[in-house]
């Protein structure tokens, strides 16, 4: 096992290193000058050059990434160009409150989806299994952004139940688990679980349906197994399967959270993202961009150590 | 001397002289989901390229007097948006720009990552490797974040939607084409082709493309809808499409701001990117059952 | 018969009657397993390793062993399909590699692989199928060509040629892989295991047809198969291969009635046998053979023969003649009176 483990780390490591060359290159693509933000528009072109100097704007691309890892490697993301706090404050800060929505998403979704999918996958051909498929059609087709603003108009707008912005009363940002705060994350987290609901329940459907006409649940019935017990042993079966898919939601929920946060102005890294977007804020989108998709490569990570855990096929191949 | 065989008068597997794709038709002619679906989105994109000779109003001149109008107002059927532009009209324009840069980068990405693929999974080897072990890079990156990413770097523009929507489809359908290409590759057929002495082009262009390319755009087609919805996605946090041009995310967007004035006005646009991607999604589910490719 | 000839401008002749059709001398192939933290060469899966053989023209050279020897591999290396790691490959006297290059080469050597189905294009009608090669090399009149070729095989053109792979049976495929390969008019065919997927009817009928078309196109076959009676029915010769190495060659008739390597007699006795006062009396092979990545050392066989004795852990045994002269070659210390060992010379197979 930890031989496996150690296996995937280090095939890891390469793609975390072509990310952090993505990452770096955005600023690269992105039009203009990236200092043009932050230089007084009279600036003489001495004082351009001085201030390249100052940033290492002069140096070679691969000079300029071998200061920038370094800088990384001592948890220095650079400032933001808009509040000139360092990067990787803003980013973790709200790193967390991203991961809390999408974790309460993934809460919402995945019981939702497995219940679901094994229904339909248990009664195969049946309008249930039908009303089951046309939901999770309907789950992966909707624009979870436009859902979220209809969520709002019933919720907030019309019924006036739930608040439809930030993440307290007030715009407070330390979270607490009071109804106060709990009801300002219903609707985000809800409209957040749609999609990976409607993954989940078609991935469970096809696993089960496949696993149930298997041989060995025919052998399983025949010695005489009651139908709880057999459904335990197609559970089991079914778990390696559903967990990755899972997993691999979870970090999608996360990265897939940044238009939510938009519409319900939810304090996390996809709000942040889109500040940083419309202020030109390169080295905070960039930080933002590189620790999302870190995770995301640490969530395929776990993913696939704990499937192999599950299922002992998966280490041996 | 020509033997009498048994086996040759053994009569044929299936019924000949029908080919692949007329049963392909057939199928599909038996399932109405999926043939209104294409009904939706036939109209769809004829509207979006008749759309200026329908003698609509013009999509681009408001009104101050007539902003924000109910659904059902007279000669406004659907309503006035926020500057009082006809929101019929609007919608039906907004469809160009959507479907445009919603299908457009998958047709890219086919052609792009269905060639890498191809070459990957034929040639194997080191350049295998160097394709394949980038995709991958691309893959620790969640589709919606990358997305964002490339376009919010790029900066708000049609053809920078495009490009980074382009970006973000090539990864997934290199894979899948690499995938179905290694497993052709592995058949006795290419041996036999290769034995015959064709060259590497030779053999791709006769004996792999024609096995590869459905299930490759059966693939793609099923990320039409992802695409659409992403493509919208960007111009309604305001790095696609700039104002005024109508599209439908960008439409969602500004409208945000009537929601508590005419709301369900304001999720009309929105109701259009869903209609038009759940019709995609069931037209690719009923193409890919017709064509009785395996998840 | 109207069938015309399709082999008018076969490759003529180069070395005369006497020159072997194809000389193998050495042939080596090693495939790199990858495993481990890095994944990179772990080990090598020594899947054919020196083997030499000759090939006279005109003749069937039988080629026979339990699967994993090494019989695919150098069938696959015999046409290019695979690239050898050392030896030679000579083709009518002339070198691959050096005078001849590897597409003459495969004008002259054709291949027919044992799946009838994955070794048809799905999406090319039968006459193009045939016809792809003919094309390819540039001979005249392809679509004709395939249509006699058709013709000869026994599937009527004018029925046939239009049809899908997926439209036909798996004899009548097999029938159609036999065409694609002598479309080429080639001198030499390799038949991987040509009929082991067929019924045993259909097998017979194809294997007639082979012999049929032997005759008349006065071909050269390689024929691989792991059935000892279909071999011995069409073959001149029989080759025997054990992990990746040939430990016995001799003609079909000398063969059958005396074995020479272990290993070979308890191939032969493992056979069934229709007669029932000739059972089987000696104990068949015991285990699996062992793992090519890691071979045994002398003699590959030493760990499943019942003669074993030290020399054979130590000294790789040579493939020699029983007797000066004999067209039976054998690759035994048994058959080595110099060996060492202690049962040399003496007639313990018999």
């Amino acid at each position: 096992m930890f031989s496996y483990f150690l296996r995937r780390v280090i095939l890891m490591l390469p793609v975390a290193f072509g990310v952090s060359v993505i990452c770096f290159l955005l600023v690269q693509i992105a039009p203009g000058d990236p200092l043009t933000a932050i230089m007084p528009v009279d600036a003489t072109a001495d004082e351009q050059a001085a201030m390249r100097a100052i940033y290492g704007l002069d140096k070679p691309l691969p000079v300029q990434y071998a200061i920038w890892i370094g800088n990384l490697a001592q948890g220095d993301m650079g400032k933001s160009i808009a509040t000139g706090r360092p990067v990787a404050g803003e980013v973790f800060g709200a790193v967390q409150n991203s991961l809390l929505l999408a974790a309460s998403a993934a809460v919402i979704a995945f019981p939702i989806g497995i219940f679901l999918g094994f229904l339909a996958g248990y009664f195969r051909d049946t309008l249930l299994d039908r009303a089951v498929t046309a939901i999770s059609i309907a789950g992966v087709s909707v624009p979870n952004y436009w859902l979220g603003i209809v969520l709002v108009i019933i919720f907030s707008v019309n019924l006036g139940w739930l608040p439809s912005m930030g993440a307290g009363p007030g715009g407070s940002q330390d979270w607490s688990w009071d109804w106060l705060h709990i009801r300002h994350l219903v609707l985000p987290a809800v409209t957040l679980a749609v999609v990976p609901i409607g993954i989940v329940a078609r991935t469970v459907r096809a696993l089960a349906g496949d696993l149930l006409t298997q041989d060995f649940v025919l052998a399983l019935y025949a010695k005489g197994m009651s139908r709880g017990d057999v459904l335990r042993h197609v559970a089991r079966n079914a778990a390696a399967t559903a967990l990755s898919v899972m997993g691999l939601q979870l970090g999608y929920l996360l990265g897939g959270s940044i238009l939510i946060e938009t519409v319900f102005n939810w304090p996390g890294s996809g709000f942040l993202l889109s500040n940083a977007i419309f202020q030109r804020d390169l080295p905070l989108l960039q930080g933002t961009i590189l620790v999302l998709a870190l995770f995301f490569v640490g969530m395929n990570l776990i993913v696939d150590v704990a499937q192999a855990a599950i299922d002992p096929r998966i280490k041996r191949s | 001397m020509a033997a009498v065989d048994t086996d040759i008068l053994e009569e044929p597997v299936t019924e000949s002289g029908k080919g692949y794709w007329s049963g392909v038709g057939a199928r599909l002619m038996r399932d109405p989901v999926t043939l209104i679906c294409m009904a939706v989105i036939l109209l769809l994109i004829l509207s979006a390229i008749f759309a200026p000779y329908l003698g609509l109003a013009d999509p681009y001149k408001g009104s101050m007097i007539a902003r924000l109008k109910p659904i059902g107002t007279p000669g406004h059927i659907l309503g006035t948006d926020e500057q009082g532009r006809d929101m019929l009209v609007r919608l039906i324009y907004g469809g160009r720009l959507t479907l445009f840069i919603g299908l457009t980068p998958v047709v890219l990405a086919f052609f792009i990552g269905g060639t890498l693929g191809i070459v990957a999974g034929y040639a194997g080897g080191w350049v295998n490797t160097v394709i394949m072990r980038t995709v991958d890079v691309f893959f620790a990156f969640p589709s919606v974040l990358l997305a964002i990413a490339i376009s919010g770097a790029l900066g708000a523009g049609i053809v920078n939607s495009l490009v980074s929507l382009t970006i973000v489809f090539i990864p997934p359908i290199t894979r899948v084409s690499e995938a179905v290409t290694s497993g052709v590759r592995a058949l006795d057929y290419i041996d036999a082709a290769r034995a015959s002495g064709a060259n590497a082009l030779t053999v791709i262009r006769v004996h792999v493309i024609g096995n590869v390319l459905s299930p490759i755009f059966v693939y793609a087609t099923s990320l039409t809808s992802v695409c659409m919805i992403l493509a919208a996605g960007l111009s309604f946090l305001g790095i696609g499409v700039r104002p005024p041009e109508p599209e439908w995310g960008l439409m969602l967007n500004t409208l945000r701001s009537a929601i508590y004035v005419n709301p369900w006005l304001s999720a009309l646009p929105g109701m259009m990117i869903f209609v038009t991607s759940l019709c995609l999604n069931l037209l690719s589910d009923g193409v890919r059952s017709a064509m009785n490719v395996r998840d | 018969m109207s069938v015309t000839n399709p082999l008018p401008d076969g490759l003529a002749d180069k070395g005369g009657p006497a020159q072997p059709l194809l000389i193998v001398r050495n042939l080596q192939k090693y495939f790199p397993v990858r495993g481990g933290i890095l994944g990179g060469k772990k080990a090598l899966v020594q899947a054919v390793d020196g083997v030499s053989f000759e090939v006279k023209k005109g003749e069937t050279l039988g080629i026979v062993g339990e699967s994993g020897c090494g019989k695919s591999t150098t069938a696959r290396l015999l046409i290019g399909l695979i690239d050898k790691d050392k030896g030679e490959i000579i083709y009518d006297g002339q070198d691959l590699g050096g005078t001849l290059s590897l597409r003459d080469l495969r004008r002259g050597v054709q291949m027919v692989f044992q799946d009838s189905y994955a070794s048809l294009n799905p999406r090319l009608t039968i006459e193009e199928s045939i016809a792809f090669g003919a094309r390819i090399q540039g001979l005249s009149d392809p679509v004709g060509r395939a249509r006699r070729l058709m013709e000869r095989v026994g599937l009527a053109p004018d029925r046939f040629a239009q049809r899908y792979p997926h439209e036909v049976s798996g004899g009548q495929r097999q029938r159609i892989n036999i065409a694609r390969a002598l479309a080429m008019s080639p001198r030499l065919v390799v038949l991987d295991e040509a009929v082991s997927a067929l019924d045993k009817s259909v097998e017979a009928q194809v294997l007639n047809l082979l012999a049929d078309l032997r005759a008349e196109f006065g071909l050269t076959y390689i024929f691989i198969s792991h059935d000892l009676n279909v071999v011995r029915y069409i073959s001149d010769r029989i080759l025997v291969m054990y992990l990746g190495e040939v430990v016995e060659i001799a003609p079909v008739d000398q063969i059958w009635s005396s074995q020479a390597h272990p290993y070979t007699r308890s191939l032969f006795s493992a056979m069934p046998s229709m007669d029932p006062d000739n059972r089987t009396m000696e104990p068949p092979l015991a285990g699996d053979p062992p793992n090519p990545i890691n071979p045994p050392s002398g003699c590959r066989f030493h760990t499943r023969c019942r003669f074993a004795e030290t020399v054979c852990k130590a000294k790789v045994p040579t493939l020699r003649p029983l007797s000066v002269g004999s067209e039976h070659l054998a690759a035994c210390h048994l058959h080595d009176l110099g060996s060492g060992h202690s049962k040399a010379g003496k007639d313990v197979l018999a």
